[in-house]
């Protein structure tokens, strides 16, 4: 009798429904997608191989049996009846949950400028296909944002021989998450490879062919995208009654303002410890947020410790991230190799976010290291986390020990 | 009996670091070499069943091998798939120590 119904086949929901069983839960999972085709990845989308779009399925229609998982894609819920229990979908049928996971993550960001729609944005498998088969050789593409998807779309386009221009209002990309000596490492890779950039530009309008600066500058384009960020999709669950501000707020364990609703992944704003709430954005951290959904929605009390992290690849540069990194903490920087670097951060000592950019996945082992001396609380002499010759290794047993 | 195996030379112990791994390619192919906590070495496909990523760039933990990619882990004495989002095995390898080189049979 008794339904775990999850609303979005994302990344999130997705594990969720497939944790949910893998937890032990033998009743009926109703996973509701409202996009069409197979659970995808999104990541791939825009780091193409070899030039094509690479849809990668999270998983396929035997494990999605095998795990008696009742998948509805194509189908969207269109309302919630909270205190009834249960939610309307768009073919007309009414299901009744006993547990409810909104995973409806997170929808670009649009434009406000006259022409607005004139620009795609960049979130899905369609909108991937139909971006790279515009963006082909010779072809003129305005990429407006240059955070992390705006960059490796312009990378992507770069490679199969577009003709780049980013328009970016801050005075340099990727200023959010990126420390800034990693930053400019990537933007003086995008510009040796040809990529344009308007920093410090406003956006004043877009036309067909172009893209109108607030400075009266016209950049000429034949394909214009939109990747000035995502909002959470909330809609259904402000709809619903349920608390949102910049994301379906929960508690530490998930839960919504409404008893049995859990919400994860991208649409998510979890309050942590402190109480402070954040939406997370980041691959890994849905499908974490997603297994702790599925404990607590079998009853657990689990809290959701959030350990950022994430990668991009640029060109055949990659970058990886641990932790939040920001300038007002101490930074320490380790030379590994001519064209790869870490940096360390630390917060009155304490190891607290590391970053690494280099070819393919060099760093990536060392982030990795990082990341378990933070989860350790170490604190690692400054001087060893800038000699090369020391292992993080070697630095780990030290905090272990300690 | 006669050991029909054709055991290839794939480098010296000590190019592995210890509890590290070392890629080698061999016709064509990729393979990733271990070199356990305990010196025993071990051989691998060298790409990651998730995608194909090189796992010698992962880190080595005991007897797991990481991928360096989105953290899928393997049991790198028996190729089997410990951690999401890998679930498919890697194939496996014998290899042996004779005389300080790391020999493998890839056949
Ligand atoms: C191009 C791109 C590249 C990225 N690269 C990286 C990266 O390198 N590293 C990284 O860490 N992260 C990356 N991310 C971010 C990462 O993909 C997201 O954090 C992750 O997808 C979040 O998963 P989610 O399931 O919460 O949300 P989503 O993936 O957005 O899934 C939500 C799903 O719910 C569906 N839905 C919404 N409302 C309803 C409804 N009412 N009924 C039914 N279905 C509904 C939506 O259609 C969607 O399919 C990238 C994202 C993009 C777009
Ligand atoms: S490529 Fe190895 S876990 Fe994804």
């Amino acid at each position: 009798m008794d339904a775990m119904v999850i609303i979005g086949a994302g990344e999130c929901g997705t594990r969720a429904a497939f944790a949910l069983r893998e937890q032990g839960w033998d009743g009926a999972i109703t996973l509701i997608g409202a996009e069409a085709g197979l659970p995808y990845e999104r990541p791939p989308l825009s780091k193409p191989l070899a030039g094509a779009v690479h849809r990668k399925p999270i998983c396929d229609d035997a494990a999605l049996r095998a795990a008696r998982i009742d998948y509805l894609p194509g189908v969207s819920a269109t309302a919630v009846d909270a205190p009834g229990r249960s939610v309307r979908l768009s073919d007309g049928r009414r299901l009744p949950w006993h547990r409810l996971l909104m995973a409806t993550g997170a929808r670009p960001r649009r434009l406000a400028c006259p022409g607005a729609g004139l620009a795609r944005g960049f979130r899905s498998d369609a909108d991937a296909a139909r971006i790279f088969a515009g963006g082909t050789a010779g072809a003129r593409v305005a990429i407006i944002g240059a955070g992390l998807i705006g960059m490796e779309l312009a990378a992507a386009l770069r490679v199969r021989g577009a003709e780049v221009a980013v328009v970016e209002s801050a005075a340099a990309p990727l200023g959010r998450a990126v420390p800034p000596h990693l930053a400019a490492r990537l933007h003086a890779r995008h510009l040796a490879e040809g990529v344009t950039f308007h920093l410090g530009a406003g956006v004043a309008a877009l036309e067909e062919g172009g893209v109108i600066l607030a400075d009266g500058r016209r950049i000429p384009a034949d394909h214009i995208v939109a990747a000035i960020g995502v909002s959470p999709d909330t809609a259904l669950a402000e709809a619903a009654g349920l608390d949102c501000a910049n994301g379906i707020l929960t508690d530490r364990f998930l839960c919504t303002s409404h008893a049995g609703i859990l919400a994860a992944g991208d649409c998510a704003s979890v309050r942590d410890e402190a109480g402070v709430a954040r939406r997370s954005e980041s691959w890994r951290d849905a499908r974490l947020q997603a297994e702790t959904a599925a404990r607590n929605m079998l009853g657990a009390s689990q809290a959701h410790v959030a350990r950022p992290w994430f990668w991009s690849d640029q060109f055949d540069l990659g970058l990886q991230i641990a932790g939040r990194p920001s300038t007002d903490q101490a930074m320490v920087r380790r030379i590994i190799a001519q064209d790869a670097e870490l940096s360390f951060h630390l917060d009155g000592g304490r190891l607290v976010a590391a970053a690494g950019l280099g070819p393919g996945n060099c760093v990536a082992r060392d982030i990795r290291l990082a990341e378990m001396l933070i989860e350790a609380d170490a604190r690692p002499d400054p001087s060893a986390l800038a000699d090369p010759a020391i292992t993080l290794k070697a630095l780990l047993r030290t905090a272990k020990a300690a | 009996m006669t050991d029909t195996t054709t055991w290839i030379t794939a480098c010296r112990l000590d190019d592995i670091e210890q509890e590290g791994a070392l890629r080698f390619d061999h016709q064509g192919r990729s393979y990733a070499l271990y070199r356990a906590p305990d010196d025993s070495v071990w051989c691998t496909a060298g790409l990651c069943t998730h995608e194909a990523v090189h796992l010698a760039d992962g880190l080595v933990m005991d007897f797991e091998i990481e991928c360096p990619k989105h953290s899928g882990a393997f049991d790198y004495r028996t190729g089997e798939a410990l951690r999401l989002p890998a679930c498919e095995n890697l194939k496996t390898y014998p290899a042996k120590i004779v005389d300080g080189e790391v020999r493998v049979a890839l056949g």
